[in-house]
């Protein structure tokens, strides 16, 4: 389950910063690119369930999901288009092994217009923390 | 923020030495190295892992004979163990694919990549580092905290002219340097030794041109009874007793 293995980092990064600024973390938002096709329903449960057993300075925090559509922005002819657009030319494979390397859609994926490999992904490239937010924290307190 | 940044310690937490085998300079022998040194590592009895990190040209797969297997998920993904090494590289998700990536986008792999990987407990994971000193370098000094960088050169003033390039931003990082070491070696020709040495970095030894080296590529067998795999055996003791 490839999806633990992010979700710990965003707990990870979670409880970093909560020592860092001195606080508890009260919420935290993710931010869930298109293009590494995450399985939503697992990620968020597997999320909910690690956030639950870690340290005090994070386990009480609220996750807020968002989704982002990827856009590519080819670097040769310039053309802007949606992985959505590129999905129907892609086998259950191809999108699999995106989904574990998001920069495999260069093999996989061309630009509909020129077929160059050679393309920004602008967004929706996979998970990212949005924003984090939190209290004044002090060791012991409730 | 990247959530991917803060788990990478985690996940090298468990590995004793991380041995970066780099060098600059394309063609010197970096990825056979780095393949016989993690052979010869397991051989000894050492847990071993190898990462390829050279996303735009993987070879190590080629050297030791290994078909690209997509890694099982487990919390992660585990690398497939190959030859009693736990084997990553960037063709389990590319197969024989030419992978025209830019940059960002091997450092986006890379980070990828080490964020998701569980290689265990190992008492070495040897890199194979590509060519060049830029994102890839960067990457792994940034990434892998207690990476230490075993250089190889030849004896071509073009190799040494890049290695010392390589060796001079090292040192200015502050980045653990095991040494330098001579593949190649042509016995009519100078020896690096001198100039590598005169850079204040230990010479760790020289290795002769091996004819017979190409014949054993995709053989382990063979390739553990090459002139190079001997040669490297001396190298290997200098590295172990470097810790």
């Amino acid at each position: 389950m490839h999806e633990l293995a992010l979700a710990e980092g965003i707990v990870a990064t979670a409880l970093k910063e909560a020592e860092r600024a001195g606080l508890k973390v009260t919420e935290i938002c993710v931010r869930m690119g298109e293009l590494q096709q995450i399985d939503e329903e697992l990620f968020k449960s597997v999320l909910r369930d690690i956030i639950k057993v870690e340290d005090e300075r994070v386990r009480e925090a609220e996750v807020v999901f968002l989704k982002e559509e990827a856009v590519l922005r080819c670097r040769v002819c310039g053309h802007e288009w949606t992985f959505g657009e590129s999905m129907g030319n892609l086998s259950e494979e191809d999108v699999e092994l995106i989904h574990f390397v998001p920069e495999m859609a260069h093999i996989y994926i061309g630009c509909p217009e020129c077929g160059s490999p050679d393309f920004e992904i602008t967004k929706g490239r996979g998970i990212w923390i949005e924003y984090i937010k939190g209290e004044r924290w002090t060791p012991g307190s409730p | 923020m990247d959530p991917r940044l803060a788990v990478i310690d985690r996940r090298l937490e468990d590995i004793a030495r991380i041995i970066a085998v780099s060098g600059g300079k394309g063609g010197v022998g970096k990825s056979v190295t780095a393949s016989v040194m993690a052979l010869l590592l397991s051989k000894l009895g050492y847990r071993t892992g190898l990462l390829d990190l050279d996303f735009c040209g993987p070879s190590v797969h080629t050297i030791l004979g290994a078909k690209p297997t997509l890694p099982e998920e487990d919390r992660g993904v585990v690398p497939p163990e190959v030859h009693g090494i736990r084997f990553m590289s960037i063709v389990h998700y590319a197969g024989e694919n030419p992978s025209p990536i830019r940059g960002v986008d091997i450092s986006n792999a890379t980070i990828e990549l080490l964020a998701i990987t569980r290689w265990g407990s190992l008492d070495f994971l040897v890199v194979d580092m590509p060519p060049g000193i830029g994102d890839a370098t960067l990457d792994a000094i940034r990434l892998m905290k207690k990476a230490e960088f075993l250089l190889v050169t030849t004896g071509s003033k073009v190799s040494l002219a890049v290695v010392r390039r390589l060796l001079s931003m090292l040192v200015e990082l502050k980045v653990r340097i095991i040494g330098t070491l001579e593949n190649m070696r042509m016995k009519d020709l100078p020896s690096a030794r001198e100039e590598m040495e005169a850079l204040g970095v230990p010479f760790l030894g020289e290795i002769e041109f091996d004819r017979g080296l190409e014949g054993s590529i995709g053989d382990v067998e063979k390739l553990l009874r090459t002139r190079f795999a001997e040669g490297l055996e001396k190298v290997l003791g200098k590295v172990l007793s470097s810790a």
